[in-house]
C-alpha cells in the first residue's frame, strides 16, 4: 500500500475509534456529572438565602435570577458571576439583597486556581476556619465597589483581606464581583 | 540495553526504583512538583498516570507493528488522550471533590513526558506483556513517588495526613511546604536521598 495513504488511513481510524469511545463514555459520565452540578446549585441558593419561604425563577437575557421570598416580599436575589482567574474561568453564586447595596454571602461554583494556593478561595486548611475568605463578603457593602487589602485586616465595609500567595485568585474574585454584580443590577431594573 | 533481553521480573521491578520516572529520570516533573500538596492528591494523580500508562502502553504494544513510524508520536498522543478523556470524566462523575482539587492537571497528563516516554521508548518496540508490566511498574513507582511527596509536604505544610491530624497540639505548619518552593525542597531533598542510598547499594 500507498506510504501516505497508510498513514492518514491508520491515523483516521485511530481518532474515529477513539471519537467513539469517547462519546460512548460521555453519555455515561455526562448525566452524573450534571447531576453534581444541579445539586450543588441547589443547595448553594438555599445556603445563601436559608429564610425564604419560596424560591423564584427569573430569566433576562440568558441569566437566571433565583429570587428568595418571605411573607410576600424579596429578601434578596441569588445569582451566578463568573469571569478570568488566574488560569481558567471562576464561577461564583452571589446573594446580595434586594436593592443592591450589599452582598449577602458568596460561595464558589466552580475554579481551576492552582491547588493549595488559589483552591484557598474556596476552602484554606492553614487556617482554623477554611472558609474565612468566601465569609468575608458576609454583609459587604458593594458600593461604590469592593476593594482588598493585603497582608493586614479589612477595616471599612467595603473591604477585605486578600490571600497571602494567591493575590491574583483575591483579586479575580473582586474583580468578577464587582463587574459582575453592577451587569446584574443594570439587567434587573431595566427590567423592573 | 542490547544485550540480552531482561527478565519479566526485572522488566516490572525496573520502573519502581532502578529507572524511577521521577527520581532517576526526572520526568513528568510538571505533576509532580504542581499537585502533591497533600498525600491524597499524590494519589489521585499517581493511580491516574497509572491508569493511564498501562492502557496506553498495552493498546500501544498491540498496534506496534500496524502504526506507521512516521505518525507514531501523534497516533500515541492520540491514545494517550483518549484514556486520559476517560480518566477525567470517571473522576468528575464519581469523585468531584478529587476531580476539582486537581483541576487541570488531570488533562495536562495528555503531555506528560513520562508516559509518552514509555510509549516511544518501550511499548512500541515490545511485546503487550512486557509493556504491561513495564507500565505497571513505572506507575507504581511514580505513584509512590506522589505519595510520599504529597505526603512530607502535607504533614509539614499543613499538619495532617491524608486529613488526618498527626502533629503536636502546638505545631505550626510550614507554609511554605504547600506552597511551589516547598515541592522543590522536598523533592530535591528525596532525589539526593535516592542518590546516596544508590551509593551505598553500589559501595557494597
Amino acid at each position: 500500500m500507498n506510504k501516505s495513504l497508510k498513514m492518514i488511513l491508520v491515523l483516521t481510524i485511530i481518532t474515529v475509534i477513539s471519537g467513539v469511545i469517547l462519546s460512548y463514555w460521555d453519555s455515561f459520565t455526562k448525566p452524573k456529572i450534571e447531576a453534581h452540578r444541579a445539586n450543588k446549585m441547589d443547595k448553594l441558593v438555599r445556603a445563601i438565602l436559608p429564610d425564604n419561604d419560596s424560591i423564584e425563577e427569573l430569566k433576562i437575557g440568558g441569566k437566571t435570577i433565583y429570587k428568595g421570598i418571605k411573607d410576600d416580599e424579596i429578601i434578596g436575589l441569588v445569582f451566578k458571576v463568573e469571569g478570568g482567574g488566574y488560569q481558567d474561568i471562576i464561577s461564583i453564586i452571589v446573594g446580595v439583597s434586594p436593592d443592591f447595596s450589599e452582598i449577602n454571602a458568596i460561595k464558589i461554583l466552580s475554579q481551576k486556581e492552582t491547588p493549595g494556593l488559589g483552591t484557598k478561595i474556596v476552602d484554606d486548611p492553614s487556617n482554623d476556619n477554611p472558609a474565612w475568605f468566601t465569609e468575608q463578603f458576609k454583609n459587604l457593602k458593594i458600593e461604590p465597589e469592593i476593594i482588598f487589602v493585603k497582608g493586614k485586616e479589612a477595616t471599612k465595609n467595603n473591604e477585605i483581606q486578600a490571600i497571602t500567595g494567591a493575590t491574583i485568585s483575591s483579586k479575580a474574585v473582586v474583580n468578577i464581583l464587582n463587574v459582575g454584580i453592577a451587569n446584574i443590577k443594570k439587567m434587573y431594573e431595566n427590567k423592573k | 540495553m542490547s544485550q540480552k533481553k531482561a527478565t519479566l521480573m526485572e522488566e516490572f521491578l525496573r520502573g519502581i526504583w532502578k529507572e524511577n520516572p521521577i527520581l532517576i529520570s526526572l520526568l513528568g516533573l510538571c505533576p509532580t512538583l504542581a499537585v502533591t500538596v497533600s498525600a491524597e492528591n499524590g494519589l489521585a494523580m499517581g493511580l491516574a498516570a497509572t491508569f493511564v500508562v498501562i492502557s496506553s502502553s498495552m493498546l500501544v504494544s498491540l498496534l506496534r507493528n500496524i502504526i506507521p513510524s512516521e505518525v507514531r508520536i501523534a497516533s500515541f498522543i492520540v491514545i494517550i488522550a483518549t484514556f486520559v478523556t476517560i480518566a477525567d470524566r470517571y473522576l468528575a462523575a464519581y469523585f468531584p471533590e478529587i476531580s476539582a482539587n486537581l483541576g487541570p492537571f488531570i488533562p495536562l497528563i495528555i503531555v506528560n513526558c513520562m508516559i509518552l516516554g514509555r510509549q516511544e521508548a518501550f511499548a512500541s518496540k515490545n511485546n503487550i506483556l512486557r509493556s504491561a508490566l513495564d507500565a505497571i511498574g513505572v506507575g507504581i513507582g511514580f505513584t509512590l513517588v506522589l505519595v510520599v511527596l504529597g505526603g512530607v509536604r502535607e504533614i509539614l505544610g499543613s499538619g495532617t495526613l491524608f486529613g488526618a491530624e498527626v502533629m503536636w497540639s502546638g505545631f505550626h505548619p510550614w507554609a511554605v511546604m504547600i506552597l511551589p518552593p516547598g515541592a522543590f525542597l522536598a523533592l530535591g531533598l528525596m532525589i539526593g536521598v535516592s542518590n546516596w542510598l544508590n551509593e551505598l547499594g553500589e559501595k557494597k
